[in-house]
């Protein structure tokens, strides 16, 4: 399936965004850093784009950083050659 | 690195001379008196003449910052008091306190207990099911939170009769309120300039702590006003916090850490301490401490080993030379990052052990006496601690051998209770001891060493997370038959939660099911609570009489000796 950044927004808005939370999330947004995804939810976030994208994210790759944005998420999933 | 005489001259000499007298001293304190832990944090501070001195430096994680003084957190926390108080919240009230760690939430800390209610906090990432479990066991009266919370309290409000007031801190008037909501906001609200703080005495209660065991709901501990007592000391002795010091605990007031010395130790101590809500990543936790001048830290095992993954190349980006003092909390701190911690600070982190249960430090390693890596240190000065024969509860003699560690339960912050749980708190003394239900074993020096719980509470990156919880709420699912719960090894959290589940018929072993039954837990009861692994499996081990043995499924993933299986009913 390809990429979109779209539906990886839409999944972390309406995963890790309470109903009453009304911040503005974007492609560049920090998600880790923050704290709108904290790191115990990471694995949730992983294990998402893994079912998704038919693709597994070693451990090494899985960093605070590498999922601290969307854009962020994205180039990782281009480096584990998923477009 | 800064270096100065640490308030302890010497663990050996103290021990020999230590009451909790010294504390009562220090504090102006005696047997009877009013004692007020809000008071002691604020207006005492103040009366010493240290009303202007920086109490808090917070900065959010969008980088906004606020600073307020000794004599703010005196207004503020007056103020807080009183509105609860103008509300209709009566002294022996739970005031729950569901925040961020935003200022809001230290300073409502105080200001219930100045008005002599009794303090909830809970950790602000839980979901309504955890929220609602804390809440109904102790039918709390008011609920302090935020906007993006209040959804959650929405959820289950109908469920809660008896909670009368739900004060919002943030609230911009874009929404309209509903019906038992009131808005708060601590920097429009006129100040109050002198507040009668409760006349609380030793025993009243002060601050309720909800903690997981294994079986049952979480329970909530019950401390008293007292317990400042054992937190003064030890924060001034073990933490070593001094007049000019800039402190960072990074512990949240959700949890007995980030209360007993978050608030509580360091400002009864008088000293600035700074914090933040910023997402964890080793460079924005070095930024911080380096852009404060922190000089002593506090804090966890899963940080410390998180930061250590990123290296001492991340560390030497940073100038943090105002560091001088290091301590850790929340489980044990392996040998490897206490070595480490010499290597990228210039000093190791100082491993300290306590409880919920036990309000303040136990058994620690102290400035100026010596690390033995791996190791939890030797009891605080006052403390008598044995480890106790796991069959016979009696103390064991010989070093080196495993048994429970134990306490004589005659410390100021010990707790008085769980809160309607009189039948476990009892059963939490055994021949005169306090039991921790951690086990370790004494070495030929006296220093003790931690072996591991001794019943299935799953220890994930400090916070004790009870298996039932999660189980029972797996079992809402609907894909979920059957399901057990354990610890699984984490080089990073120490252990985190695997769940074994066994389906109902009809659902397939999938990916997506394992994602979905992931997020289920982790919006009903918390992200810790989330399993980090799940396992599908067709049956689960169990006793002839139907109990599922945790103990089994525990072995087989640390590697560990299955042990007797007479009793199981089914092979593995």
């Amino acid at each position: 399936m390809a990429v979109t950044k779209d539906t990886i927004l839409e999944y972390v808005r309406n995963e890790y965004l309470e109903d009453g939370d009304d911040r503005e999330v974007t492609y560049n947004t920090p998600l880790i850093s923050g704290g709108i995804v904290d790191s115990f939810s990471m694995v949730s976030l992983k294990v998402f784009l893994e079912t998704k994208y038919n693709v597994s994210i070693p451990d090494a790759k899985a960093t605070p950083e590498a999922f601290d944005s969307v854009d962020n998420i994205i180039a990782l999933l281009k480096e584990m050659g998923v477009e | 690195m800064p270096s100065k005489p640490s308030n302890m001259k010497s663990y050996e000499e103290e021990v020999k001379t230590f009451s909790w007298d010294i504390s009562k001293k220090e504090l102006e304190y005696k047997d009877g008196d009013i004692i007020n832990i809000g008071w002691y944090c604020s207006d005492r501070i103040c009366e010493k003449g240290k009303a202007e001195k920086l109490a808090l430096i917070w900065e959010s994680s969008k980088g906004e910052e606020k600073r307020y003084t000794f004599n703010d957190l005196r207004l503020i926390t007056n103020t807080m008091a009183s509105y609860l108080k103008n509300l209709g919240v009566n002294q022996g009230d739970r005031v729950c306190l569901f925040m961020d760690k935003i200022p809001e939430l230290y300073m409502g800390f105080l200001g219930v207990l100045k008005l002599g209610a009794i303090a909830q906090p809970l950790f602000s990432a839980f979901g309504s099911e955890s929220l609602l479990t804390r809440l109904e066991d102790a039918t709390t009266t008011a609920i302090m939170t935020q906007k993006k919370h209040l959804p959650k309290v929405r959820n289950i409000l109908e469920k809660m009769p008896y909670l009368k007031y739900i004060i919002v801190v943030d609230d911009d008037g874009s929404k309209a309120l509903r019906e038992r909501e009131f808005a708060l906001n601590i920097e429009t609200e006129p100040k109050v300039e002198k507040f009668d703080c409760f006349p609380s005495t030793a025993e009243t209660k002060s601050v309720l702590h909800y903690t997981s065991g294994t079986t049952g709901k979480p329970k909530g501990a019950q401390h008293v006003h007292y317990s400042l007592i054992s937190q003064y000391i030890t924060a001034k002795y073990v933490l070593d916090l001094q007049e000019d010091d800039v402190y960072w605990c990074t512990a949240d007031p959700g949890w007995v850490t980030g209360t007993s010395y978050g608030i509580i130790g360091v400002w009864a101590n008088g000293v600035t301490q700074c914090v933040t809500d910023i997402g964890f990543t080793a460079d924005n936790w070095y930024k911080f401490a380096e852009k404060n001048k922190v000089t002593v830290w506090y804090s966890a095992p899963t940080a410390i080993r998180s930061l250590m993954k990123e290296g001492t190349a991340a560390v030497k980006k940073h100038d943090l030379s105002s560091l001088r003092h290091l301590a850790s909390v929340g489980e044990p701190l392996n040998a490897e990052a206490v070595i480490w911690s010499q290597e990228a600070f210039g000093m190791m982190f100082h491993d300290t052990f306590w409880q919920t249960e036990t309000g303040s430090i136990m058994v620690s390693n102290y400035p100026g006496m010596k690390i033995k890596p791996g190791s939890m240190g030797k009891p605080f000065p006052g403390i008598t601690a044995t480890v106790l024969d796991l069959k016979t509860s009696e103390p064991i003699t010989k070093k080196g051998i495993v048994g429970m560690i134990a306490f004589q339960p005659n410390w100021p912050s010990i707790i008085r209770t769980y809160w309607n749980n009189e039948e476990i708190y009892k059963n939490k003394f055994k021949n005169g001891w306090y039991l921790s239900g951690d086990r370790a074993s004494i070495d030929e020096d006296g220093y003790y060493w931690f072996v591991g719980r001794d019943d299935d509470v799953i220890n994930t990156a400090g916070h004790l997370v009870g298996p039932f919880e999660i189980e029972s709420a797996l079992l809402e699912h609907p894909a979920v038959a059957e399901s057990a719960v354990v610890g699984k090894p984490d080089p990073v959290n120490m252990e985190v939660v695997k769940a074994f589940i066994a389906l109902k018929p009809g659902y397939d072993q999938n990916k997506m099911l394992e994602l979905e039954i992931m997020n289920f837990v982790r919006k009903k009861l918390s992200a810790l609570a989330m399993p980090q692994e799940i396992e599908f499996v067709d049956s689960l081990p169990k006793t002839r009489s139907g109990k599922i043995m945790r103990r089994v499924l525990r072995a087989k993933e640390w590697g560990e000796e299955i042990g007797d299986i007479s009793t199981l009913e089914n092979d593995m």
